[in-house]
């Protein structure tokens, strides 16, 4: 016998889209107001700066000028800012089992829902 | 044996098949080709010039792959929803209703991102003209509330203005390129930082930087969201896409080549519209005016591409009762998924208007990366279950499994690149993912017939 669902209020329906929003938008957000979201390069601006000190040749000079960066200093902090990739491998790890465990949660619960539909329209096969 | 046969279908009003494949590389191109235009040089700043140029091309091989499998997969499910319609017939219900979610928020956030940039772009522009501190919200909301109309009306209308403006896009590249080999530029080529400063960051660099060289060609995949209203798609989603792959590797490639040579490293990896600020350096107003236009034009096709595709699958989701059953209707007189059309562009706009660009972009990585990890187990149950000889496939993709592996390290690579630096972003979307697969399985799955999830034509799946 085919499994027949139940029918969903309106208000059912609603509920869970505003449950799925609110999931979505916090996703997002949450990391953001934490402080936690995205790398930020650090600048390390040098004394006195000069295009030679800064590394910069003839032709990219030019560049820096026709970009609104008429002298070095004005390019000082942009030349001078690094990302810092340091790590810990603690974190790391904890990412691996992350994925890892997300995609083996899905799909073993995704298999025990697909034998069920398989089930349902060839029918049942006495396997699984 | 199948008794495929003795179950029907009840007929439902569907969506047009009036697509070719000029239609499906618009489609693909012009999501992606906005990638050229901003974003990419992220690349640059992460791992410096020759990490960006090596990210690009390593980028484009894990591309290859998943179009190689797309293609397989896609030409013979052609169901509305793409990886979606995949997921649902090969992995399980709760896995479709996962990569559900990742094309939504994957194409909604690159929407938005696409709309902020065209709002920061005027911006900038009207402040080259002398009118500084311009309003850049309304440009935001009249681009995603016109997009939205175009896609409300009809795919045809919608994917042919996309052909159009996405062909002019390119061949904005392809001028530049040629203009600044030519001598058109005030200022010369210089490649210096390729020998002085070739890898700042060293090796690690260069895995750091395949996280923003996705951004070169992410949502190529997204030819196959139209697969219920392509003409022939056992024709036209492989030509397309490939033709896809193959346009964006090019673009790519010039691209890195005129922003590397005219930009210096250091401004480059940190530009917020790259290929605009080459032109400038030009000193040539043609070519400034000319990838101004680019720029609008790529990013509106991206917008307009990613409206497309997300309504598709939030369509593919609400017609199958993963969500609310009234999501899942046909316009009966434009035949478009117009109330989820309608439902997203709230979505967009939240993000548009109230998200930092840089989250934004991420968050739409994030969800392409985990979509293309689902890619490569996706395939190697496709043959598992129905192998070459028991269904008759539009396209059979060769080497099989290399593609599958192959995709498998670069997306490995590509988490360790998105966790230097944005490891708690990532670990926030999987928390996300692994709540929202809970509520599935565990309350929303009761309202789906079981049944109704398999409509392909084939036999029982072999191991079941």
């Amino acid at each position: 016998m085919a499994y027949q669902p139940p029918k969903q209020s309106l208000a059912g329906q609603v509920v869970d889209v505003i449950v799925l929003l609110v999931l979505t938008v916090g996703a997002l957000y949450l990391p953001l107001y934490m402080g936690l979201a995205g790398a930020a390069k650090t600048p390390a601006p040098i004394e006195n700066p000069t295009w030679e000190a800064l590394g910069q040749n003839a032709a990219e000079q030019q560049q820096w000028a026709a970009l609104g960066f008429p002298d070095a200093a004005s390019a000082n902090d942009i030349i001078t800012a690094r990302f810092d990739y340091t790590f810990s491998w603690t974190a790391l790890i904890v990412m691996v089992v992350a994925v890892v465990g997300y995609f083996i949660l899905v799909v073993r619960l995704s298999d025990k829902e697909y034998r069920e539909v398989i089930d349902e329209r060839f029918g049942k096969s006495g396997k699984g | 044996m199948s008794n495929a046969s003795a179950v029907q279908a009840p007929e439902r009003l569907g969506l047009l098949r009036v697509l070719g494949p000029g239609h499906v590389w618009a489609l693909g191109v012009g999501i992606v080709l906005v990638g050229e235009y901003m974003g990419w040089n992220f690349s640059v700043g992460k791992g410096g010039m020759i990490a960006g140029l090596v990210a690009c091309w390593v980028a484009g091989l894990l591309y290859t792959c998943v179009a190689m499998i797309d293609s397989e997969v896609t030409s013979t499910v052609a169901a509305a929803g793409g990886q979606y319609a995949q997921a649902k017939h090969i992995v399980g219900p709760l896995m479709a209703f996962n990569v559900g979610l990742f094309l939504v928020m994957a194409y909604t956030m690159l929407e938005a991102a696409n709309a902020i940039t065209i709002g920061f772009l005027l911006d900038t522009v009207a402040g080259m003209l002398g009118h500084t501190g311009l309003n850049q919200q309304p440009f935001i909301i009249m681009t995603i509330l016109a997009l939205a109309y175009l896609n409300y009306r009809g795919v045809l209308a919608s994917l042919s203005f996309n052909l159009v403006i996405t062909a002019f896009a390119f061949v904005a590249i392809i001028v530049l390129f040629l203009a600044v080999q030519f001598g058109a530029s005030a200022v010369p080529l210089d490649f210096s930082a390729v020998t002085n400063e070739p890898l700042p960051y060293g090796w690690l660099g260069i895995i750091a930087a395949l996280h923003f060289g996705l951004w070169y060609y992410l949502g190529i995949e997204g030819t196959c969201q139209a697969a219920e209203e392509v003409r022939s798609p056992a024709r036209s989603l492989p030509f397309g896409t490939m033709a896809g792959i193959m346009t964006l590797v090019i673009a790519a490639t010039l691209t890195w080549y005129v922003c590397s040579g005219l930009i210096p490293w250091e401004y480059l990896g940190s530009a917020g519209t790259p290929l605009f600020d080459a032109a400038r350096v030009t000193g040539n107003s043609s070519l400034m005016v000319l990838l101004f236009i680019g720029t609008v034009f790529a990013t509106t096709a991206s917008a307009n591409g990613c409206i497309n595709d997300a309504s598709r699958a939030w369509f593919s989701m609400g017609r199958d009762r993963y969500l609310p059953s009234w999501f899942g209707a046909v316009h009966p007189r434009y035949r478009t998924p117009y109330r989820s059309i309608v439902f997203l562009i709230p979505i967009a706009l939240i993000f548009a208007l109230g998200a930092p660009l840089d989250q934004v972009v991420t968050f739409s990585i994030l969800s392409g990366l985990l979509g293309y990890t689902f890619m490569t187990f996706n395939m190697v149950m496709f043959r598992k279950k129905w192998p070459l000889d028991t269904i008759k496939r539009g396209y059979v993709h060769p080497w099989h499994p290399l593609p599958a592996v192959v995709l498998l390290v670069l997306c490995a690579a590509t988490y360790f690149a998105v966790f230097l630096g944005y490891g708690t972003q990532l670990i926030a979307m999987l928390c996300f993912y692994i709540i929202a697969s809970l509520w599935f399985h565990f309350w929303r799955y009761r309202f789906v017939k079981r049944g109704d999830q398999f409509t392909m034509p084939w036999p029982r799946p072999q191991g079941y």
